[in-house]
């Protein structure tokens, strides 16, 4: 092979690269967010609703996690316009992200949901505590224990192949920008070479930062590594 | 509105139908393809990486980096860099060969903290058993752990395929004739987005879901301990 | 010259020095036990002796050969001429009796395969389970496990049998097939070291018994000498305590 790597360009576009960076951590984060809320509410009614809002959660969660987010994203993006529903490529991908985060994170919650066991609300019971009280002393400690490294786990997953869709329908993430700047000098390698590092750099922070508030909030041990 | 149930009888004609069945196929055969391939050199990977000794440090540090290293990279990177890599080293490698390399060095990384798991999960006493005998490191591995520890390994590599079907629908971007390139081509020639992208997710949804229930109930069967399901098999022959 | 010489042999897990210089030695045909407190490093013996848990000093002599351990071509040696019967059995999970018996004499060190056939039957029908062949180990109770792992150590036909702990992990009514079945080699006149608590059996089989504590061998002598009339104050203590009962 006689490729002949020139990275002089790739730091000259270096700003708009990192441009690119936060862009992808902003998108991460709000999806993450909204599928969260979305994630909460899915599994509380899969636990407590009647059985027809159950099986409505069900379809939702099922259709969502066997279909490919790029799809989801692709019928937002090309097909409501039809319907006269005209969002932003930034929006649809926002959108598409948050609604497929919430079908996921409506799994991994149910599952702490499921984690909390009888005797300890019984334990809190015969101490005297209100239920406001179970909920916040016992409950609520027991779930972000049990499932807060499939939630750091679940983040990073969103924060990398998440949104790194949207550079597929012309969203100016980090992927994005690597897309189109190298299609202006043809320096392919070196860009996503450069640009797999920052990933690389972007989710490290973030699974620090993670594992920190893991620590400090919930006492947790996520994994860094 | 109107438009889209106008389309629909020349959308589902018999050439479109073959053409999305194909993509299917496609679509299947190079996740299959890529994640057995990665599935066999994740296997390498956890050996060098288990390997004792100071002199094999680095190989360690190697194995771990990797493994870390693209779980933290976009599929669609991989995707990138594999395509323009091997486009300067082989001008006329075919965009399926690329997305099934691609495929597989996401599939090593991923698969290797699987399998790492489950070797870990079988207990020690078995490994001093085999090494008072004198079995050598790939004979225990071969002969003592990796049998007890499949069925650990097994229902959560498949979800890991089975689930990578999806994550497959970002190679349509470097132009593999596979589910998603089809659907966008078929929206190029005016089909209405919402049935077309529809369909496409359908179709997903056929190859994905069956799959899926099959590693449940692998996961379930291989979950029984082994005596329960050898009695069974023994009382009723 | 012994058939097994332990000289100073020294091993450590991390900074704590767990044998802290080792030494005893018994002839062919005898059986030598370690006894003492929990924690006080007999199994270690056992484990140092093959190449388990790694030597940091001292030598060992088997039938006039002496190794040190120092390269993995000498532990392997080691552990060619002795065989390890554990206290959780450990026989392997995936494989039947016969299997586990004739893995390593037919891959390790292979040995003709009807020879072994025949003499790993021999060896079953020895522990008194020749009808279980094929049963995988979950389907066997607790002390025929550990029969088939005293026969499959024998399998190996080592020149000394090292046995750690054989009856602890067993329920009390399952001991006596095991303990059995070891009084049936020692008759045969198997070179043995034994790790146990059974002291009445260690009273009865044992030639020559050791009581280690804290790493150290504090005394050795013969079972009667040493149970009913320890000399140091560390062995009295601990036989006083053991022995009421």
């Amino acid at each position: 092979m006689n490729y002949n790597f020139q990275f002089g360009v790739v730091w000259e576009n270096f700003p708009a690269l990192l441009e690119g960076a936060w862009l992808t951590f902003q998108l991460g984060c709000f999806a993450f967010a909204g599928g969260a809320l979305i994630g909460l509410v899915g599994a509380a009614l899969k636990t407590y609703a009647p059985w027809p809002i159950r099986f409505l959660v069900d379809c939702y969660v099922v259709f969502i996690t066997n279909t490919p987010a790029l799809i989801q994203i692709y019928f937002l993006y090309f097909g409501l316009p039809e319907v006269g529903v005209r969002w932003s490529n930034e929006a649809c991908l926002l959108i598409g992200l948050t609604l497929n985060a919430g079908a996921y994170l409506t799994l991994i919650l149910r599952a702490g949901f499921l984690s909390v066991r009888i005797t300890e609300i019984e334990a809190g019971q015969t101490l005297g505590m209100s239920l406001l009280q179970q909920v916040r002393y016992i409950i609520v400690p027991h779930i972000a224990k049990s499932i807060y490294p499939a939630l750091a786990n679940f983040f990073i997953v969103v924060l990398v192949m998440g949104t790194s869709v949207g550079a597929l329908i012309g969203v100016d993430e980090l992927t994005g920008q690597a897309i189109n700047l190298s299609s202006v000098n043809y320096r392919w390698l070196e860009y996503f070479t450069v640009v797999a590092g920052m990933y690389v750099v972007l989710t490290f922070i973030a699974s620090i930062g993670l594992a920190l508030l893991g620590r400090w909030a919930f006492r947790v041990k996520a994994r860094i590594f | 509105m109107e438009r889209i149930f106008e389309q629909i009888p020349r959308f589902f004609s018999g050439p479109n139908l073959t053409l999305l069945l194909e993509s299917a196929g496609l679509t299947l055969a190079m996740t299959m393809a890529g994640c057995l391939i990665g599935f066999g050199l994740a296997f390498v990977l956890v050996y060098v990486r288990q390997t004792p000794g100071k002199w094999a440090m680095p190989l360690r540090w190697i194995c771990i980096l990797y493994v870390e290293v693209f779980r933290r990279i976009p599929f669609i990177v991989v995707v990138y860099l594999v395509l323009f890599f091997i486009q300067a080293v082989t001008p006329d490698a075919s965009l399926f060969t690329i997305a099934v390399i691609a495929i597989c060095l996401y599939a090593v990384a991923y698969t290797a903290d699987i399998i790492r798991g489950g070797l870990e999960s079988v207990p020690q006493t078995q490994v001093e058993a085999a090494q008072a005998m004198n079995l050598s490191r790939l004979q225990t591995n071969l002969r003592i752990v990796l049998p007890q520890a499949w069925p650990v390994i097994v229902p959560p590599a498949i979800a890991f395929a089975v689930s990578f079907i999806k994550d497959t629908a970002l190679v349509s971007q470097v132009g593999v004739f596979e589910l998603t390139f089809r659907g966008k081509e078929l929206n190029n020639q005016g089909y209405s987005g919402i049935l077309v992208f529809g369909t496409i997710a359908f179709c997903y949804f056929l190859l994905s879901f069956p799959l899926s229930m099959l590693g449940q109930y692998l996961e379930k069967r291989l979950g029984t301990p082994r005596g329960q399901r050898r009695t069974r098999k023994l009382w009723s022959p | 010259m012994a058939h097994l010489a332990v000289s100073d042999v020294r091993a450590s897990y991390g900074a704590l020095e767990v044998l802290k210089g080792i030494s005893f030695s018994i002839e062919k045909g005898e059986i030598a036990a370690l006894v003492g407190p929990s924690g006080s490093g007999k199994s270690t013996v056992l484990r140092a002796l093959m190449g388990l848990t790694p030597i940091t000093g001292g030598e060992v002599d088997i039938a006039g050969e002496t190794m040190n351990y120092s390269s993995a071509r000498e532990v392997r040696a080691a552990r060619d001429r002795m065989a390890i019967v554990f206290q959780q059995y450990n026989l392997f999970q995936n494989m039947t009796v016969m299997q586990n018996l004739t893995l390593a004499p037919l891959k390790i060190k292979n040995w003709d395969k009807a020879e072994v056939a025949s003499e790993a039957r021999r060896l079953l029908s020895l522990v008194g389970l020749a009808d279980k062949a094929d049963a995988f180990s979950d389907q066997l109770s607790g002390g025929q496990q550990q029969r088939v792992a005293l026969a499959r150590a024998l399998a190996l036909k080592p020149q000394i049998l090292l046995l750690d702990e054989v009856t602890s992990a067993l329920d009390p009514e399952l001991v006596n097939e095991v303990l059995d079945a070891i009084r049936k080699l020692a008759d045969e006149g198997m070179t043995m070291v034994i790790v146990s608590h059974e002291m009445a059996f260690v009273r009865e089989v044992a030639d020559k018994v050791a009581f280690m504590d804290a790493g150290q061998i504090v005394e050795t002598g013969t079972p009667a000498e040493l149970f009913d009339a320890p000399k140091t104050d560390r062995a009295r203590d601990f036989f006083s305590k053991i022995l009421r009962h």
